[in-house]
């Protein structure tokens, strides 16, 4: 078993008529994800890239038996894109959209934790197993099946890292893009969890950045709860404290959130640091 | 984005918290009308975004239209921090009693706006949390039903704010957070919310963060944007949708994404910083990179003269390196760069992408396989070794 997406999962995307939707929906498809239909209002009983495109989630969830949903609407549609797929159920939530205001987030969030569903994002590049499917836009090329979970904050970063683990021969069990943004359904440590209970994974690729303080909660759940090695490359220690650097949460407050006291809690807790992304492969393989 | 006080008063002031109502002057000459219309003790306040205005000088109390003339003449132009004072708020003059905090900001942590107060305010509140963490009160606001009166109410007490004030206090905070939330608010603070002569709640000073991502649907807040703390190569990338921030070392760095942004910059620091080599700005140029908008942010990195070599990392994902590559050779004849640029090229194709470049035959501009590589060159770059 791969954490998340697995062969049961039967994907639908929202905003499949959109550019980006699209898009992604081809290359998704492509790399061998069930993607079973998409959502656009208006455009129900229409086809999409070989799939039937209907009005809402729960007429997807009615007709194509959707399990899973990944969401490619425009931030000012997207936190109820979201609620859309709450209210109908859908375990496996995956939001893509950059740039969603944080007060229409904070209101999703009350309505998550009063449900079963699971939301990766948003702002994210989403989540890939390789050799079962892909929900979001991580290239697909760049994976290979293995051992190593990747969790990630950044985007293009994860891909840097995954490529790296594929050149080195360690392929990897699932990689999740929990995204940046001040308010997210997954956090580090609840994918920490994932990979530890997942019999598929062996080894633990984090990358996290400045701002917050969600890799020091996660260097405490390692020290308390992990038996698989960790390996962890934190981004912005050359960042100018109080800077926003494109991400919402790349944000440093005070002290609080700066790279060097997420190294320095990490180390404390047995994870291996690197000084450089490239690094992580050799790093995970010296046992 | 950040809000000027007097942009920030005014909000709290169609929301039912009384505020001084002074007028804001751009030169010695228009304060000094504004006094003369106040007609009393005044104080002159620059308006700045950034703290710390009272400790460099910049709020000055006047007794006099004249020399609130003075006083402002003496205010505006003035630098604080790196920015420069451009204009002033005349205030009518208060008299303090007891200084109170009272703002609102996100908990990112528990996904809820959180009111902190502390009947300890005027001081650094920061400084408080730290000195005296029981005299700063959290009262956590659920984001689909807003602030009750119960939450009111216990904050109150918990602040041992006398009785006789709850009323005003309650319709203080319940203003604020309506403001907090029909703004989009990120930061609403009143510091100090004051108790004055006349035994009155008064917000003497505000702050106020907008959400960035929020502004589309508050087009009045982005209008009130001040481009004046902006440099022009700041503006000039957000216009082009790409995300800058100019630093102060000598590699211009140009990448897609922004975690991937940051760990090339810090890779610049990894293997310059003995050498006093580190990077000159932080740049995402987002998805796609064609040629135009490399050449825009090859331009905008360039007009820091500090520069003295460029680092572009592209991971191609979706994007095909070939197709990057061609791009950037484009972008370099338009631009016809000086320093020596050094070019990795990661993803889809990159064999292909890389051979574009070399077979480019231009000797400033260098391809690498690896990002330490490509550090490792950058720095030898910005030395003058390559």
């Amino acid at each position: 078993m791969s954490i998340l997406l697995n062969k049961d999962s039967r994907i639908i995307v929202q905003g499949i008529t959109g550019r980006e939707g699209g898009f992604h929906t081809q290359q998704m498809i492509a790399y061998g994800s069930n993607v079973v239909g998409g959502v656009t209002p208006g455009k129900g009983g229409e086809w999409a890239h070989g799939v039937p495109v209907y009005d809402t989630v729960r007429e997807a969830v009615k007709q194509a038996e959707a399990n899973a949903t990944v969401i490619f609407v425009p931030p000012a549609l997207a936190a109820e894109a979201i609620l859309e797929a709450l209210d109908a159920k859908i375990g496996l939530i995956v939001c893509i959209t950059e740039g969603i205001p944080v007060r229409d987030m904070m209101r999703v969030y009350a309505k998550l934790q009063q449900s079963s569903s699971r939301l990766v994002g948003p702002n994210c590049p989403g989540l890939l197993t390789p050799g079962i499917g892909k929900m979001g836009i991580m290239p697909g090329y760049i994976a290979t099946p293995g051992r190593v979970g990747v969790v990630s904050k950044s985007g293009t970063l994860t891909y840097e890292v995954v490529n790296a683990l594929t050149e080195a021969g360690m392929g990897q069990s699932t990689c999740v893009g929990i995204g940046g943004d001040p308010v997210i359904g997954t956090t580090f440590v609840d994918v920490l969890e994932m990979f530890e209970n997942d019999p598929e994974t062996e080894m633990i690729a984090m990358l996290g950045e400045i701002g917050g303080r969600a890799e020091i909660d996660a260097a405490e759940y390692i020290a308390k709860h992990m038996t698989k090695p960790v390996a962890a490359f934190i981004a912005g220690r050359s960042a100018p404290p109080n800077t926003r650097m494109g991400h919402a949460g790349a944000i440093v407050d005070g002290n609080e959130g700066s790279a060097e006291q997420k190294i320095e809690a990490l180390r404390a807790a047995g994870v291996r640091v690197a000084d450089n992304p490239e690094q992580i492969p050799a790093l995970l393989a010296n046992k | 984005m950040d809000l000027h006080e007097h942009q920030s008063k005014a909000l709290f002031v169609k929301h039912g918290i009384p505020a001084p109502m002074g007028e804001v002057a751009h030169t010695p000459e228009e304060a000094e009308a504004i006094a003369a219309k106040i007609n009393g003790k005044v104080v002159v306040k620059a308006q700045v975004l950034t703290g710390g205005r009272g400790k460099a000088g910049g709020v000055k109390v006047a007794s006099s239209p004249a020399e609130a003339k003075e006083k402002a003449d003496s205010i505006i132009g003035m630098p604080i921090k790196h920015l420069t004072v451009h204009k002033v708020l005349v205030d009518p003059a208060s008299t303090i009693v007891k200084e109170i905090y009272l703002g609102i900001t996100n908990d990112r942590k528990v996904g809820k706006p959180v009111m902190i107060a502390s009947s300890e305010g005027g001081m650094d509140i920061e400084q408080v949390a730290k000195e005296n963490p029981d005299a700063v009160i959290r009262e956590h606001i659920d984001p689909v039903y807003g602030l009750q009166g119960y939450q009111i109410t216990s904050v109150a007490n918990a602040m041992n704010l006398p009785k006789e004030h709850w009323k005003a206090f309650g319709q203080i905070a319940r203003g604020l957070y309506a403001c907090y939330a029909a703004n989009d608010a990120t930061l609403a603070e009143i510091n100090p919310l004051i108790i004055n002569g006349d035994n009155q709640l008064v917000a003497l000073d505000g702050k106020m963060s907008i959400d960035d991502n929020a502004l589309f649907r508050h087009p009045e807040l982005a209008a009130m944007r001040d481009l004046t703390v902006e440099a022009e190569a700041e503006a000039i990338a957000r216009e082009a949708d790409i995300s800058y921030v100019k630093l102060d070392g000598q590699i211009g760095c140009m990448v897609n994404g922004a975690g991937l942004a940051m760990t090339t910059m810090d890779m610049t620091q990894l293997y310059g910083a003995d050498k006093g080599i580190g990077p000159a700005n932080f740049l995402d140029i987002g998805g796609g990179a064609k040629a135009d908008k490399v050449a825009k942010a090859l331009n905008i990195i360039l007009s820091d003269p500090n520069v003295k070599s460029v680092l572009i990392n592209i991971f191609g994902g979706i994007t095909r390196c070939d197709e990057v590559a061609r791009g950037m050779i484009e972008a370099y004849n338009e631009v016809k760069p000086v320093v020596p640029i050094v070019i990795r090229l990661q993803g889809t194709n990159a064999k292909e992408g890389r051979e574009i470049i070399q077979s480019a035959n231009i000797p400033t501009l260098i391809a690498a396989a690896t990002l330490t590589e490509a550090a490792q060159k950058a720095v030898a770059a910005a030395e003058g070794a390559l």
